[in-house]
Parts: C-alpha cells; sequence; structure tokens
C-alpha cells in the first residue's frame, strides 16, 4: 500500500480510521501527563502502574466471565491505582527509595498478573483466549466506544489541567515551598498521579502493559529539548505523541503483521532520538558545533594576544614582525592567520605580519571585554 | 494546639534588645520534638523569637538546623509540640511567613524563567484556580530589581550561577510581602558579592520590622550579620542577642570542641 492510497483508506475505512485517531489520541493524552512524570523524575511510574494494571485485568475477567474492554479496564484501573498507592505509601512510611518501591510493586504486580493469565488459559473456558493481547497491545481491536472513551478523558485531563495549571506547575518545581503557601499538595499530587493512571490504563489496549511507559516518556523527553517554557513542552509532547500514534498506526497498517503498538513506540523513539541530535540549544549536534567554535575564537584570541604582546614593545604599533615569531607560538596555524587577515586585525606583507589598529584595540580589549560579559 | 494569649510577653528577658526589636514575640516553639526512625533529630525544642530581630540558627552538621525551619512552617510533622505565629497557630498565619528552601533542594533545569519562579511568591495569596496578573507581574518584577535580577528576568533557570539562583529564590521570598521571612543557608556557595547583597537585603528587611531567621554556617559573620542567634545541636542550648549569648562557652556547648572565636567588639 502506497502513501496516497493509505491517506485515501484513512478517511474511508471505518477501522482504520477509529484506530488512527484513538492513538492519536492516546499519544496527546500520555505525552501531555508525561511531561509531569517525567518533570518529578517519576519516569519509571509509568511503567509500573502499567504493569501493576495486569492482574486487575485477569481479575476482572475471573469475576465477569466477559472480554468486554470497558469492564477490564476498569479491573486494571483499579489494581493500577492500588500499586500508585502502594508505591506512594513505601516511600512515605519507610526508608525505600522510591526507584526500590517502584520496582518491587512493578515485579509483584506484573508476577501475580502472569500467575493469573496462566490459570485463566488453562481453564476450557474458550472467551479466554486473546486475554494475552493486553501484554502487548493490538490496536486493531480498538472500536469507535474506546475511542469515544479516549477522547472524554483526554478532555477531561485538559479541563483539569488548565484549571490547575499554576498548583501543577508550582508543584512540579518546589513541592515544600508549595506547602508553606498553603496549597494542599496531596491534592494536587494525587489529581495528576490519578490522571497518569487513567491515560496509561486507557493505552493497555492499544500499546500493552510492557511498552506503555514509552508512551509516557519518548513524547515528554522529545519535547523538553526544544523548549524552556513548561506550557510549550507540555503542548509539543501531546503533539508528539499524537504524531508517534497517526505514523506508528499508517507504518503498521501499510506493512503487513507489524504490531501496531510496538510501532508507534519505535516512531516516539525517533522523534527522541532526533531531538536530542538536533535541538539548537541542546542537542548534541549544535553543542559539538558551538564547542568546535569556541575552541577556534579562543584559538584566535590566544594568537591575537601573543601578536599584542609582541607589538606592544614597539612606538608603532603597525610595525612589521617576522611571521616566523609565531612558529613557536602553541595556537597559531597557517589558517588563524588568514582569519585574522580577513577580520582586518593583521596585515600581511610578504613574510612579514603587522597589526592593523583595529587589530591592536581588540586584542587589548579581549580580556576586560570578557570578563564584563561574564556577569 | 493551644493557642496563647501573647499580652504578658513583655517582662522576659527581652527588654534590652535592639532598638528595631518591639518586644512582640513573632515565632514561639514548645516543646517541639521532632525524630526519623526513633532518632530523636529535635528534642524538647522551646524557642521565643522576638518580632523585628535578624536571627541566625547555628549548629554542627545535623543538628536538626533545617528540620526545625521545616518543622515551624509544617513541612514535616513533629512528634509533639506546637508552633505558634504572633499567637495563632501556623496555618491560620500562613500569609505571615515566607520562606527560603536550600537551592539544592530544586531542579534548576526546570523549564521556566526567572520571573516566572519568582510569581509563584504571589500564588499564595492568589490562592487556587486564579491565575497571576498585571499586578502580580508587577510586583515580582520589583522583587527582581531589589536583588538586582532586573536584567535576568527572561533567562531560563539553568542558565543563572548559583548566587544567581539564590537570589531569585530571595526574590520569590520578597514578593510574598511576609512579617516572618525563614531562609535555609541562602549564603550557601555563592560569591562574595552576592553575600554582601544578600544580607543587605535582609538588614532592609530587619529595619522594615520584619523577622529574619536564617540557617547560617559561617560563624566568623554571625557577630557581623546578626543581632540574634540560637545555638542548637538536638536541643538548644542558647537563644538570645548576638552580644550577650555568642561566646566561647556556648560555642563549645553546642559543637563539642574548644571553639575558640575572636568577635570584634
Amino acid at each position: 500500500m502506497d502513501i496516497t492510497e493509505y491517506i485515501k483508506l484513512v478517511f474511508t475505512d471505518y477501522t482504520l480510521r477509529t484506530i488512527t485517531l484513538g492513538t492519536a489520541i492516546l499519544g496527546a493524552v500520555t505525552g501531555m501527563l508525561g511531561s509531569f512524570a517525567v518533570l518529578r523524575k517519576q519516569s519509571l511510574l509509568g511503567d509500573a502502574i502499567s504493569h501493576a494494571a495486569l492482574p486487575g485485568i485477569a481479575i476482572a475477567f475471573l469475576i465477569t466471565g466477559a472480554k468486554d474492554s470497558n469492564t477490564l479496564l476498569i479491573g486494571a484501573l483499579i489494581s493500577g491505582l492500588i500499586g500508585t498507592f502502594w508505591i506512594r505509601g513505601i516511600v512515605t512510611k519507610t526508608h525505600l527509595k522510591s526507584d526500590t518501591a517502584l520496582g518491587l510493586i512493578l515485579s509483584l504486580f506484573f508476577g501475580f498478573g502472569m500467575l493469573l493469565l496462566t490459570f485463566i488459559q488453562k481453564q476450557p473456558n474458550a472467551n479466554q483466549a486473546g486475554l494475552d493481547k493486553y501484554l502487548f497491545g493490538q490496536a486493531a481491536t480498538l472500536v469507535e466506544s474506546d475511542v469515544w472513551l479516549m477522547a472524554i478523558v483526554t478532555g477531561l485531563c485538559l479541563i483539569v489541567m488548565l484549571t490547575f495549571w499554576k498548583e501543577f506547575k508550582i508543584l512540579l518545581f518546589d513541592a515544600d515551598y508549595t506547602q508553606t503557601l498553603g496549597f494542599n499538595t496531596k491534592f494536587i499530587d494525587i489529581l495528576i498521579t490519578t490522571f497518569i493512571v487513567l491515560a496509561i490504563v486507557l493505552g493497555l489496549q492499544t500499546v500493552g502493559v510492557v511498552l506503555m511507559s514509552a508512551m509516557l516518556l519518548a513524547p515528554a523527553a522529545a519535547a523538553r529539548q526544544w523548549t524552556n517554557s513548561l506550557s510549550v513542552m507540555v503542548f509539543l509532547a501531546a503533539l508528539f505523541g499524537a504524531f508517534s500514534g497517526v505514523f506508528g498506526t499508517a507504518i503498521s497498517a501499510s506493512q503487513n503483521n507489524l504490531s501496531t503498538g510496538p510501532v508507534i513506540v519505535l516512531v516516539a523513539g525517533v522523534f527522541v532520538m532526533f531531538s536530542f541530535i538536533f535541538s539548537p540549544s541542546r542537542g548534541l549536534l549544535f553543542k559539538q558545533i558551538r564547542f568546535i567554535k569556541n575552541r577556534r575564537d579562543l584559538e584566535l584570541h590566544k594568537t591575537l594576544a601573543f601578536m599584542h604582546h609582541i607589538a606592544e614593545t614597539h612606538e608603532d604599533i603597525s610595525h612589521p614582525h617576522a611571521i616566523k615569531l609565531l612558529n613557536n607560538f602553541q595556537g597559531y596555524t597557517r589558517s588563524t592567520l588568514q582569519k585574522l587577515v580577513d577580520k582586518d586585525y593583521v596585515q600581511l606583507n610578504g613574510n612579514m605580519w603587522s597589526l592593523t589598529k583595529t587589530g591592536f584595540e581588540t586584542a587589548a580589549n579581549l580580556y576586560t571585554k570578557q570578563s564584563t560579559e561574564d556577569e | 494546639m493551644k493557642i496563647e494569649s501573647k499580652e504578658n510577653i513583655k517582662n522576659n528577658d527581652t527588654t534590652d534588645m535592639t532598638p528595631a526589636s518591639s518586644g512582640v514575640i513573632a515565632v514561639k516553639v514548645d516543646d517541639l520534638t521532632v525524630a526519623y526512625n526513633y532518632k530523636p533529630v529535635l528534642w524538647d525544642i522551646d524557642l521565643e523569637i522576638p518580632e523585628g530581630v535578624l536571627m541566625a540558627i547555628v549548629g554542627p552538621n545535623g543538628a536538626g538546623k533545617s528540620t526545625l525551619i521545616k518543622s515551624i512552617l509544617g513541612i514535616l510533622k513533629p512528634i509533639a509540640g506546637s508552633v505558634t505565629i504572633y499567637g495563632k497557630p501556623y496555618k491560620k498565619q500562613r500569609q505571615l511567613v515566607a520562606y527560603v528552601p536550600q537551592k539544592g533542594s530544586v531542579d534548576w533545569d526546570f523549564p521556566t524563567t526567572a520571573l516566572d519562579v519568582v510569581m509563584m511568591g504571589t500564588y499564595g495569596s492568589l490562592g487556587w484556580i486564579k491565575r497571576p496578573g498585571q499586578k502580580e507581574k508587577k510586583a515580582s518584577l520589583e522583587a527582581l530589581e531589589k536583588v538586582g535580577m532586573l536584567a535576568f528576568k527572561s533567562r531560563q533557570i539553568s542558565q543563572l550561577s548559583g548566587g544567581q539562583q539564590q537570589r531569585i529564590f530571595l526574590a520569590r521570598a520578597l514578593v510574598q510581602n511576609a512579617s516572618i521571612y525563614f531562609m535555609d543557608e541562602p549564603f550557601q556557595g555563592v560569591d562574595a558579592t552576592t553575600e554582601i547583597a544578600i544580607i543587605n537585603i535582609l538588614k532592609e528587611l530587619r529595619k522594615a520590622g520584619k523577622t529574619v531567621i536564617v540557617v547560617h554556617h559561617d560563624l566568623q559573620t554571625v557577630p557581623e550579620y546578626f543581632d540574634w542567634v540560637t545555638f542548637l545541636n538536638v536541643k538548644k542550648i542558647a537563644t538570645g542577642p548576638v552580644k550577650d549569648i555568642f561566646n566561647d562557652d556556648n560555642l563549645t556547648k553546642t559543637y563539642g570542641i574548644n571553639y575558640k572565636v575572636s568577635i570584634q567588639e
């Protein structure tokens, strides 16, 4: 299937449209909430929550015997919330660090969930087949009502986020201080965490328990590279998440037998890689370019300063000196000399060089100027 | 929590203080005990801080200096004891109190600007949901100017030096326009210029009748910067005017070694 054919299909084919919309909305809401998780240094929380949801899915199935996705999601939500508040409890009541608590709950709940899944699979009930799709997700099972649910939760999340924006922001930055101002930090914290749990649970059907945390982290990590403003970061993360959903679905739909969840996560990974390398202010590429440029500038300055040092001893600052004099100097190369000529700091005359007036003045002010720029 | 009348405090030993002080007790701590895991960090602290003093809390590492401030501010829950601000429980007097946490307690790579951080100081008076407007912005810009950071208002906070970050924190507390300021090591890791700038602001606050309580590490500067001092090492060792109690005896009691300081008269 080529691109144009695919685009036509997105608008005409009901199933594909549902899946594309679903993954886009999911990407947007997880990207948005993921920004908060990343900034709170709770990146692993998403992983723990999604794994903690698994036993809930299994228990919901055991109780109802039905595979209706909404019933299973309620099970997932309950056990996800229990896991999350256990983690909080462990961190506040004991002296275990949060990474230990996260790891503990993640593996305990996941282990229990796997146990239940294998138990269910051994049962003669034909209905049980396909419950393990929650491990890696299966976007193809999304139906219109699932997408509506995602849209409603996303809308709710947006309203809450806009209403409590100021409170969210200050809690993320400085929780102790927020408390001294009289805000109920526990309430804000629970609000944020509950929405993170909701978003993750909604994504389980599409992306699955194992990869869900990437949906939370990757768009946020990518977005952080491009901006120094929290609102822009949240917006970008939502955008990156949505695009990951759309592109991921497109790739997996146009290539047979490619599972959608992992492709979405890989697309989000590409966003991260691209952002880490090409972001103008924080990216590796421009950092390296700036580093090289700074080093060149410094070498140039050093050579100029050395010339100034020599020229100073003469009454006429433009008194010519032999280029050979510079050979003993570390920072000097033919190209640095040429650059100084280009900048009109130095004049060449055969084997002799002389400082121009601007060159002399620049050299004299080199270090005083730099130190004022620092402050 | 008991609420005590503060009418009768004029007759205690705080009568011969610096002129800035009116003799009213701003902060009163009773029987405060705080423990992590059975080990007491603060033991039975009684403390009265008169209004209008510039007070240093000194003591060795692990003496509970930060814990004392955090317990007064309700960030940590004490096992026992009570705290009153001008005679009423802290919860009812929050708007009178501003806090400058240790600089290292937050992530300075947070995506926000200097002005934005200072504006957070206005959130308390705004209350829930309401957003800061022009009035809050103006107050924040004034606070930035006071700490000499107006030129950096749009700077991403990670691109500020340690001293500049400390000034931003100070500005955030200034914008709260409180009566009592608690500061946790505001001089930590700042250069001499910033230290002087900060202490000048603190002295101005005291001149304006505010009470300033500072966790401080540099014993040499105590007599120069502060007029009141509390020695703390799990228990309260002593509290009072610097000129009366800042001596080798109390220093030795607090730090456990023979301490000699030369106090310039």
